[in-house]
């Protein structure tokens, strides 16, 4: 089979599995979940196969040297739009991490849904398990955990998502690459709601939803504007053609709209596009709630899909976000706004992050500061620096999710063994779980230390260095220093967390009772783990392989930063991860039960306000969400429909039927229908007065005839 | 054989009103006979009109002229392109739809059924009809069927109150709403027609748009001595308005919510599904051609209007606390992007890529939002059958209870939603394309429309399907969808799919007519 072939063919496994399930399998349950996981397994087998393929030709990326195939798909005026699938260094490396993320929480997927388990005794589809009761031998009850009650179901939802993702991955056209972008959101509504008869999470999936919808619609109008000016959507159209992306840098934006270039106008509204879909202030707010959904789900949308799109899309729109840029000049107007949200975006989460209790939460804000990194190094022009902690932040962010996912289900068991209603999710109930969970302890604390950047056998540290040191060396040194802030927090939170979670000793009995979780979770937290340590090595600065391969993608290659230029901010790095660990190490080793936040009393307010989260839901309800209600219901449906427009109706139509009566009363009843009785009643009348003359007695007649001829004689003899 | 093949047209056009008369023969007991009558034979069309697809090469084809009033020189002029084509397959494959849904109707079936097929031969006429007489002929015989349909079969309950506190059942102030908009609509237009065809001496729209656009002296001035600028301009406002309040633009959209909510489930799905396009049909077909001087005048105007129809449509669906309003209000918001798609090339006098992209996006949005609307009608007469009641709050936690009428349910939203990859969303980005250069600030606004469009389907999907387990439902059970009514939605659902994933069957045949529709 040809390559290119090959990769027409990666989305379609999962599509299948989801029709299947959803058309046929739905009823079984081992049968659905063989077929989701054989499907991400096809799909992951080609990529790999495309992915070594493509590391194997020399100077992968230039003119001639990709894969790419497409077909016309519709023609339109004159031309014709083309369609098709491209694989360069970028969506090499992209599919590369995707296929194993997805495979792995494919595989993790059928152990968290309790495959295996029975039934649960009141559990309800759109609820999670509640645990089943069953009695041993002795005669004793357990209570157990049951299987989850829509189990094949969620394999078809996760099976059309990572179809949207491959969609995404291969697309050579901003208009595929967006069908993929809004079939993720669709099923990011679906998973996240999965748990539909939650109230919490089907508020959840709808602010989801419309949060990174706001985002989609200027993106829809960035793509629109960019068709128009080019007459194109491929990539390589656009991109390896200079003098297109000069048109686009020197053209005003249309009606000189801030006095933008059509590049910026069209990289500012995808950009935007990126913002709802990747999470980043002030479009940040859906994400954390998504936590909503199944574990899995959490997983998939930070690490394997959803929110990496995002940011996939805007690297690969690089070459338009900065034309008119060269390397060390002044940034164009869409990069500076990227580096301005990104940290923002990387310190404002990061704080949030420190006072969230909710092990998932931690790491959903940590994800949004992580996707602030990579905006901010692309905005300042780190283009592969971007790219390579994206895919390194997608290991070792499905490896933590995944694994807060096992801390959960061992929390779990201990909650079912106790029967208290104590919540499985909240740190400060846990404590202790190393000794009890050993496999997810060493993979968890591999993916933390992934995350704060732990010097150098870390995938991390590699990545993270990087942005910093291209923040550094191009003398960036407000973003480099926002970042760095929010790099010592990134370590600070990660150590709070690990600490509160596995370190000490259990605060609660169902702490105590928590264990271990089946192999079918354990094994992809191992093998996660593997790529959160070792896939940041091809990445160091004494050999930049990725950097050689990803920067092949570009028209011009990026030059890599030299090592000597790259050590004062190495030393930053490592310093800043090594104290931010011990610091949080530091401050929650000695949580005892029953203990609030260490943080929460010298804090104080900041405590409140950063747990509170900025108060940006609350904001946000009273600014848009309250008047959008009542600007629908009230104005809309009860002013201006019913009230204005139908109440000008309903004059004219009132009008119209008074004037009925006003006619009949003063026009027909006196003037018609008098006329028509005058002339009646005075004929009427007249016959009736004239009706003597007429008796029909012939007496009377022979009288007047008499009278008559009397006085006829008369007349004519005395004339 | 042949006979059939040269008189096609006349065939899918008559056929409905033949079937309606062998009803009229038929014993009204026989319910079960009626129904499956009046499906079979509309059924006739719809395989004549994919006779007429696969045969249709390109242009305008399949004329077929005869003498008919010769002595103010109208004639029986038939003919398709591939606007009236596409408009035509979708009326034909509507209406047995329709028809196999209304098989719940047990009230009177034989009136029913022979009104459902005369509105299908009244819609198909405007849009076969290549005459401005035998137009208005048409345009107006749809309307009558429609108001029975509305005034007898509608919904039972429900009142509306007026003025001064009095109040009247719903479905008659609904039909009398419709009726009296359409009056008002078809008095303009007659008044028009006439005015043409005594300046021009032709209906014939082949010689129409040939010289009227071009003619600047009058041979005959009538008795009102009118000079022909004037002529033009009130032949096109009586035509815009005419066409306006058929679309509905905004604010004429008031009678919609009304009619679409109390019509019976079939009722919206025909109303929602064709007869608002013969609105924009108008606008295509005539005022575009026949006026592009004065459409390109007012074109900003209209861009407006269409701007407020999407984002107040929008707004007003999300709104709504009766189902099948919001869907209703759907519609207002949905053929606003047609209406925009329409302006845009206005503007522009029909010519360029970018207008061709926005009358290619407005024609398959016509015919998209015929699947969608449709279905989205459909689905809910479907729970209204069940539950009676169509109160959004009244329901939630239906998932469990009916997950397959729940997937469905889901689908069709996302269709109506716009989703990438079902139908609406390649109609809706191509007028967004086509109209962005030319109206760039309408369209960056009717983004606020398209944001809430996902807003109020997903308050939809929430409100019917999502939420705490339903205990009333529970207990008093809802049945399932069943067999026939997943049959009337799947062809509906695989065309959004079909034209979602592979636009080109049908792009190509708008694309050559669009290219084309101003000369």
């Amino acid at each position: 089979m040809t390559t290119e072939t090959l990769i027409w063919l990666l989305p379609l496994p999962p599509l299948l599995a989801f029709g299947l399930i959803v058309l046929f399998t739905n009823r079984w349950k081992a049968l659905s979940h063989s077929i989701a996981v054989g499907a991400a397994f096809l799909s992951w087998l080609g990529s790999m196969v495309v992915f070594f393929r493509a590391i194997g030709i020399e100077h992968f990326g230039s003119e001639g040297h990709v894969f790419e195939a497409s077909i016309p798909w519709l023609s339109l005026g004159e031309g014709v739009f083309k369609i098709g699938v491209l694989i360069d260094p970028l969506s090499a490396v992209t599919l590369f991490f995707v296929a194993w993320t997805v495979l792995m929480i494919f595989i993790y997927s059928v152990g968290y849904h309790n495959f295996g388990q029975p039934k649960g005794d009141h559990d309800h589809a759109g609820l999670p398990p509640h645990g089943t009761t069953v009695s041993d031998k002795h005669g004793h009850t357990h209570k157990i955990p049951s299987i989850e009650p829509m189990y094949a179901r969620f394999f078809a939802f996760i099976g059309l998502f990572a179809f949207g993702m491959y969609t995404l991955v291969v697309s050579d056209n901003l208009l595929t690459l967006f069908v993929g972008w809004e079939i993720m959101g669709l099923c990011s509504y679906l998973l996240i709601g999965f748990w539909f008869a939650k109230p919490s999470a089907r508020d959840a999936a709808v602010k989801a939803f419309m949060t990174t919808r706001v985002g989609d619609v200027f993106m829809l109008l960035g793509v629109a504007y960019l068709y128009s000016l080019t007459g194109t959507l491929n990539f390589r159209e656009i991109f390896f053609n200079e003098h297109t992306l000069e048109v686009l840098a020197t053209t005003p934006a249309l009606g000189g709209f801030m006095g933008l270039s059509a590049a910026g106008l069209i990289g500012l509204l995808l950009f935007i596009g990126a913002i709802g879909k990747s999470a980043q202030w002030p479009l940040h707010t859906w994400l954390p709630d998504a936590m909503e959904g199944p574990t899995p789900v959490s997983a998939m949308i930070h690490a394997a899909t959803m929110v990496s799109a995002g940011v996939y899309m805007v690297i690969r729109m690089f070459p338009l976000l900065s034309a008119g840029w060269v390397e060390g000049g002044a940034l164009t107007p869409a990069m500076t706004a990227m580096a301005i949200i990104g940290s923002i975006t990387a310190l404002f989460a990061a704080t949030i992050a420190v006072a969230q209790n909710d092990v998932k939460r931690v790491l959903a804000y940590s994800t949004i500061s992580q996707l602030g990194f990579m905006i901010a190094a692309l905005g300042i022009g780190a283009y592969v620096a971007a790219a390579f902690h994206l895919v390194m932040h997608a290991f070792f962010k499905a490896l933590l999710f995944l694994g807060s996912g096992s801390i959960i289900h061992g929390m779990e068991h201990g909650v079912l063994h106790t029967g208290d209603h104590i919540d499985p999710q909240n740190m400060l109930n846990m404590g202790g779980l190393r000794k009890k969970m050993p496999v997810t302890f060493v993979t968890f604390l591999l993916g933390g230390l992934a995350l704060s950047g732990f010097p150098f056998v870390t995938a991390g540290f590699w990545s993270k260095d990087e942005i910093l040191a291209d923040a550094f060396a191009n003398n960036h040194l407000v973003v480099f220093g926002v970042l760095a802030l929010a790099a010592l927090l990134t370590a600070f939170y990660t150590a709070r967390q690990i600490t509160l979670t596995f370190l000490g000793e259990p605060r609660t009995k169902e702490a105590e009772h928590a264990h271990e979780s089946k192999w079918t979770m354990t094994l992809p937290l191992v093998i996660l783990a593997v790529f959160a340590v070792a896939a940041g090595w091809v990445g160091t600065p004494v050999k930049n392989l990725f950097h050689d391969f990803v920067g092949g993608t570009l028209l011009e290659h990026p030059k890599a930063l030299p090592f000597s230029e790259a050590i004062i901010p190495m030393v930053f790095s490592i310093l800043i991860a090594l104290s931010g660990l011990f610091l949080g190490w530091l401050v929650y080793r000695n949580v005892k039960a029953g203990q609030p936040d260490p943080l929460e009393k010298p804090l104080g307010g900041v405590y409140t306000f950063l747990k509170n989260k900025w108060y940006f839901d609350q904001i946000y309800d009273f600014l848009f969400v309250r008047p959008a209600a009542w600007i629908g219901e009230v104005f809309t449906s009860k002013w201006m429909d019913l009230g204005l427009i139908d109440g000008i109706l309903h004059t004219v139509a009132r009008v119209a039927v008074s004037i009925g009566p006003i006619l009949r009363n003063y026009f027909d009843k006196p003037v018609v229908n008098g006329f028509g009785d005058f002339v009646g009643e005075g004929t009427k009348a007249l016959g009736k007065r004239w009706r003597v003359l007429q008796p029909g007695r012939v007496q009377l007649y022979m009288l007047a005839a008499l009278v008559f001829a009397v006085g006829a004689l008369f007349y004519f003899i005395f004339r | 054989m042949d006979f059939v093949l040269d008189h096609l047209l006349t065939f899918i056009l008559f056929t409905p009103a033949l079937v309606g008369a062998v009803l009229l023969f038929l014993p009204k007991e026989e319910k079960v006979l009626l129904r499956w009558v009046a499906l079979v034979g509309s059924l006739i069309p719809f395989a004549l009109s994919l006779v007429l697809w696969f045969q249709y090469k390109g242009g305008r084809a399949f004329d077929e002229h005869y003498l008919w009033y010769e002595a103010i020189g109208s004639s029986y002029h038939l003919q398709v392109d591939g606007l009236s084509l596409t408009m035509v397959l979708l009326t034909t494959l509507l209406t047995p739809l329709a028809l196999l849904a209304s098989f719940s109707i047990t009230d009177r079936v034989k009136a029913y059924m022979i009104l459902f097929l005369f509105l299908e031969t009244g819609m198909l006429g405007v849009f076969l009809a290549w005459d401005l007489l035998l137009f208005f002929v048409f345009w107006e015989i749809g309307l009558v069927p429609m108001y029975f349909l509305i005034n007898q079969w509608g919904s039972e309950k429900g009142e509306r109150e007026i003025w001064g506190g009095r109040k009247i059942p719903a479905r008659t102030y609904a039909s009398f709403k419709f009726m009296i908009y359409t009056m008002a609509g078809s008095l303009g237009l007659l008044l028009a027609i006439q005015m043409i065809g005594v300046a021009a001496h032709t209906f014939d729209f082949g010689a129409l748009f040939q010289y009227w656009p071009k003619m600047t002296t009058l041979d005959s001035v009538g008795p009102l001595r009118l000079s022909i600028p004037t002529v033009k301009i009130i032949a096109f406002w009586a035509f815009a308005i005419a066409f306006a309040l058929k679309v509905p633009v905004w604010p004429f959209h008031t009678w919609l919510p009304d009619a679409h909510t109390e019509a019976p489930t079939a009722g919206s799905m025909i109303l929602a599904g064709v007869l608002l396009k013969l609105g924009a049909y108008g606008f295509l077909r005539l005022v575009l051609p026949l006026f592009p001087a004065e459409a390109q005048k007012y074109a900003g105007a209209l861009a407006f209007l269409a701007v407020m129809a999407i984002i107040f449509g929008a707004f007003a669906a999300f709104g709504q606390t009766d189902f099948k309003r919001l869907v209703a209000y759907s519609s207002v918001n949905h053929m606003g992007f047609v209406v925009l798609g329409i302006a845009a090339a206005a503007y522009v006098g029909g010519t360029g890529e970018n207008a061709t992209i926005a009358l290619n996006g407005a024609v398959l949005q016509m015919f998209n939002h015929g699947l969608s609307a449709a279905g989205m009608f459909f689905l809910v007469g479907v729970i209204y059958e069940r539950a009676h009641t169509r109160d959004l709050n009244a329901f939630g936690g239906l998932f469990p209870l009916v997950p397959i009428y729940g997937g469905i349910l889901l689908f069709t939203s996302m269709g109506s939603l716009g989703l990438p990859g079902l139908s609406g969303f390649i109609s809706e980005f191509l007028v967004v394309r086509g109209a962005w250069p030319i109206f760039t600030v309408y369209t960056a606004l009717a983004m606020i429309g398209l944001l809430f469009t996902g807003a109020y389907v997903l308050k939809g999907v929430k409100k019917v399907l999502h939420g705490p387990a339903n205990e009333h439902w529970e207990e008093h059970g809802l049945a399932e969808i069943n067999f026939r009514e997943i049959v009337v939605i799947a062809p509906l659902m695989a065309l959004m799919l079909w034209i979602g994933v592979w636009p080109a069957w049908i792009l190509n045949v708008i694309n050559t007519t669009m290219r084309a529709l101003f000369q």
